[in-house]
């Protein structure tokens, strides 16, 4: 029961300190391919310290909910990247919340960052509502299937117990394949990376993300951006622990195991952020009545796959 | 059972003593308060008698060879509790609510009425009593919704209610004639010993569903139900909404879980097929729509159909014999059937808050009313977050059950539904996520953003009775969603009578978590979700302004360094759903915007039209309105003829009478 809870509380000061890394490594890697220099890659962490040490500027006529928002939307991405396993199956608190939970706690954070946006009642923040909308309400769907596909391969929706299953009997399904294609494009969705938005602008009439969080600055503003490493974190985590799950230790396991799974782990995340990097670098941005479509394949994917597993049930 | 029928009686002398004293000042507080006591009552009595033994009266009125009969089960007592815990709270919210009514007297004796129907309807046992206390409560709701017969769109809003609800009370009675069979028997006792063919079945089914889905609002059914619900108080409003459209959903599970026998499996169809496209449909309208009553409205059509999904499920899986299955679909409908009475009734109550303190439902000229109506905003933030199917909330737990139950729909043994059931379930998903779009949407226009109007500039908080009931509302939405399993077990009696199996108990559960099938398979705990979430969020805000800085300046709002000024440049609701509506509506609903943009030196002003069409409305009922039109005008011209033609008629009609008859012999 200790151990078990100091794995809990290791693995969510893990994810905690290791998301703005790799955000960092990101924008390094993005730079590199694009023959610029790009910051360092611990940068992510100076500019939260700077940003922690800031004064926050509210607009006049906002609300406590602006102010409630920040602390809320990390709370929620924090505790989904905690019940996602990182190197560990078998988390303590896993059945606390199984994925359609952490879908829908990390949807949770999206409405209260949608109507945060809305607070002061710029038109900034209103298109990038809007938007934010339009995309969850295909992206969610999305999620969902794939979680139904996975959780039927599975016959679990415990995440742990799904890593623990992929490990012992994974092998090569077709309708994995079509739900790995739709994680991958719905992540891309989710964490607003290209083609569906771009992450590093601030000044383009498409973007999504960075338009509802025009109004925070200082501590309120790092809290946002933690967030939303973590949620990339969470999404790496989870397609590495779904579909890519070797190394993982299990309940029980000596110390030496844990010390190479670790390390397993952070080279996936590793790769991952490589991987990522490479794709913002090699496609261009679409515009934003293109990004359904893309979503759309990922509901199809999605479902085919699901359907794919009902009817083979019992065959 | 007798102490249910003498409180609905108390409630019906409510409505004759408030018939004598309605000139009282103090009446309408007086009769709320009666209703709230009773109601009140209502639910602490049928809340625990859910799992004990029926209890079956006969009383010697209606019928004379067949008297009222009247029972309550473990089904009847579940629903009369949620129906009674809707009527209290509003009952308590109208106690201050009902101050702003002008008329008093054209709303408090027909409200008691409408309470007592809906309560004889879920205790009547025997096809007449029940048809009787329907048609009661739709001429009561009826009324309710004429209350303000002078507003525009009233008149209209309740005369098309008025044909819908004779339509489905038709539908019904066929489905009970052809279920009491040829000798009329109408008792429900001797109705469950009949075996009915196939055939018969289907049209029974048919009738069921065409009857109780017109009254709950059932996609293509559904067209009075966004006119009727808002045109009424908001009290009103809120008991049609979140309680009225349950005793429709009632009349269904009696009729598909109960008196027909036990189901095959086809029977599960109508209801999966229907209760997807009405989850989807119905939060699409919701997201098109401007007034902030109808948005709610048409998010009850959408709730409805999640809760005739999870039935369909449950009808499946007791037809194929897992019985455990649809013990957990069975309680995901009535689970999520309460919850949506909690959130809904706190929407409608704080829709009724704005509308009093603003006196405008158009969310268009709204806005910014967090900062004047903190507390309302509150509650309605709360069901908000509830009704879009967000953890920790109640709306959540339910949800997720009926992801379960579909996940489990896989052992099904028949083709069609291994095919339907995953599009359901994509349905099912994407009306939780354009809910979750539609109420960011109207909370965001509603609460958020800077007043559109003097009206809603100068807003004042609504009065304490209101805020207590919204608060409550609201909060039970959380708790419902925290301890989810209380409520399960609670349930536990109902599919136990209906489907014979049970869930697995969740009072044993450690950590008060749920688990519908096994450990292993799945299992949610709200209460920790809530505790983890509700700790990590105050040790971070804790942390931040412990070690870094708490610093705060106000300042005009920066908006990438071009403020607008002007008010009408924010966002608006149309606006909102402008992306949604290009992705979703161009298909379902032909939505196009057409602008005008004159050329420069012209000077009239560039104009934006919004175009959409009703699919529904256009091509079904359109035509039947226009069928009935033309042949009244038809027939109206034999009103006016001279004697002669008329006699010649007479003449012509017994004629071909006579003939019939001879050909006949």
């Amino acid at each position: 029961m200790t151990s078990a809870l100091a794995a809990q509380f290791l693995q969510m000061i893990l994810v905690l300190a290791l998301a703005p890394a790799l955000t960092g490594l990101t924008r390094k890697a993005k730079a590199r391919l694009q023959r610029r220099i790009g910051p360092p890659v611990l940068q992510p962490y100076r500019d939260l310290r700077r940003l922690f040490g800031k004064e926050v500027v509210l607009a006049d006529n906002s609300s406590w909910l602006i102010r409630v928002a920040p602390y809320l939307i990390f709370a929620a991405s924090w505790v989904a990247a905690a019940l996602v396993p990182t190197f560990k199956t078998g988390l303590l608190f896993s059945w606390a919340g199984d994925l359609i939970a952490i879908v829908a706690l990390l949807g949770a954070a999206r409405f209260v960052q949608v109507i945060a946006a809305l607070d002061i009642g710029t038109s900034f923040g209103g298109i990038g509502a809007s938007r934010e909308i339009m995309i969850a309400s295909l992206a969610e769907p999305a999620m969902i299937m794939v979680v139904f596909t996975v959780a039927l391969v599975a016959r679990s929706t415990q995440l742990s117990t799904i890593a623990a299953f992929m490990v012992a009997h994974g092998g090569l399904r077709v309708s994995l394949a079509m739900a790995l294609v739709a994680l991958i494009i719905v992540a891309l969705a989710e964490n607003a990376r290209i083609p569906v938005d771009n992450p590093s602008t601030h000044l383009e009439v498409t973007m999504v993300h960075e338009a509802m969080v025009l109004e925070y600055s200082g501590r309120h503003l790092a809290m946002i951006e933690w967030a939303a490493s973590l949620k990339l974190l969470l999404y790496i985590s989870m397609i590495a622990c779904i579909f890519f799950p070797f190394g993982l230790v299990t309940e029980g396991a000596g110390f030496p195991a844990h010390a190479t799974s670790l390390a397993i782990y952070l080279l996936k995340v590793m790769v991952a952020s490589l991987l990522l990097a490479t794709l913002e670098t090699v496609i261009a941005k679409m515009r934003v009545f293109r990004v359904p479509n893309l979503l759309g394949i990922a509901l199809m994917l999605g479902l085919l796959g699901t359907l794919l597993l009902f009817v083979s049930e019992g065959m | 059972m007798t102490i249910v029928l003498a409180l609905v009686a108390g409630l019906l002398s409510v409505s004759a003593l408030s018939l004598v004293f309605v000139r009282l000042r103090a009446a309408s507080a007086v009769v709320y308060g009666a209703c709230c006591a009773i109601s009140l009552a209502l639910f602490a009595v049928t809340f625990l008698s859910i799992g004990r033994p029926s209890a079956e009266i006969v009383l010697p009125l209606g019928l004379p060879w067949l008297g009222a009969h009247f029972r309550l089960d473990p089904l009847a007592a579940a629903f009369l509790a949620i129906i009674n815990f809707g009527a209290a709270s509003a009952s308590f919210y109208a106690i201050g609510y009902g101050r702003h009514e002008a008329q008093p007297a054209r709303v408090l004796p027909s409200y008691p009425v409408f309470l007592a129907a809906m309560n004889l309807v879920i205790v009547a046992a025997d096809a007449y009593s029940f048809l009787f206390a329907w048609e009661i409560m739709s001429l009561a709701s009826w009324a309710l919704v004429m209350a303000r017969h002078r507003e525009e769109k009233t008149a209209h809003a309740a005369f098309v209610y008025l044909i819908m609800a004779s339509f489905g009370t038709f539908a019904l009675l066929f489905a009970f004639g052809l279920l009491s069979g040829p000798h009329g028997d109408y008792a429900f006792e001797a109705i469950r010993t009949h075996q009915l063919s196939p055939a018969l079945a289907g049209l029974v089914l048919a009738l069921a569903v065409i009857g109780a889905g017109s009254k709950a609002g059932l996609v293509p059914l559904h067209v009075w139900l966004p006119l009727a619900h808002p045109a009424a108080p908001s009290h009103v409003s809120a008991l049609m909404s979140g309680v009225m459209t349950k005793v429709a959903i009632y009349a269904f599970i009696r009729i598909a879980f109960d008196l027909m026998g036990p189901p095959a499996w086809w029977w599960s169809l109508p209801a999966l097929l229907l209760g997807g496209t009405t989850a989807a449909i119905g939060v699409l309208y919701a997201l098109m729509e401007t007034d902030l009553k109808r948005v709610l409205a048409y998010s009850t059509i959408e709730n409805v159909g999640i809760i005739f999904i999870a039935a369909g499920l449950a009808l499946a899986f007791k037809a194929s014999g897992f019985t455990g299955a649809a013990a957990l679909a069975l309680t995901a409908a009535l689970f999520h059937g309460l919850n949506h009475m909690f959130f809904k009734s706190a929407l409608f109550f704080g829709a009724g808050a704005v509308i009093g303190a603003t006196g405008e439902q158009n969310m268009e000229r709204l806005g910014g009313l967090i900062r004047r109506m903190p507390i309302s905003s509150a509650a309605f933030l709360c069901a908000s977050m509830a009704i879009s199917a967000l953890p920790p909330f109640n709306g959540f737990a339910s949800e997720w059950l009926i992801f379960q139950s579909i996940l489990i729909s896989p052992q099904l043994p028949q083709m069609g539904l291994k095919l339907l059931v995953p599009v359901i379930g994509v349905l099912l998903a994407l009306a939780a996520a354009l809910a979750a779009a539609c109420f960011a949407r109207a909370f965001g226009a509603t609460y958020l953003g800077r007043a559109r109007t003097n009206e809603a500039a100068h807003a004042v908080e609504a009065d304490r009775w209101s805020l207590a009931a919204m608060l409550v509302c609201g909060a039970l939405c959380l708790v419902a969603g925290i301890f989810p399993g209380i409520i399960i077990d609670w349930l536990q009696p109902v599919a136990t009578a209906l489907v014979a199996g049970h869930m697995p108990p969740q009072a044993t559960v450690p950590w008060l978590s749920i688990v519908p099938v096994s450990a292993s398979r799945s299992s949610y705990n709200g209460l920790l979700l809530f505790g983890f979430v509700a700790a990590s969020a105050s040790l971070a805000a804790f942390a931040v302004h412990r070690f870094a800085s708490r610093k705060v300046r106000r300042a005009p709002f920066w908006d990438c360094g071009y403020p607008d000024l002007g008010v009408v440049a924010q966002y608006s609701a149309t606006s909102l759903a402008q992306p949604i509506r290009r992705v979703f509506a161009t298909v379902v609903f032909a939505a196009h915007d057409q602008i005008e943009m004159p050329p420069p030196a012209d000077r009239r002003p560039a104009t934006l039209r919004r175009f959409l069409r009703d699919p529904i409305w256009d091509f079904m009922y359109a035509p039947i309105a226009t069928a009935v039109g033309t042949s009244a005008a038809l027939l109206n011209h034999i009103q006016f003829l001279t004697i002669r033609r008329y006699l010649s008629f007479v003449v012509i009609a017994l004629v071909v009478l006579l003939v019939v008859l001879a050909l006949w012999g």
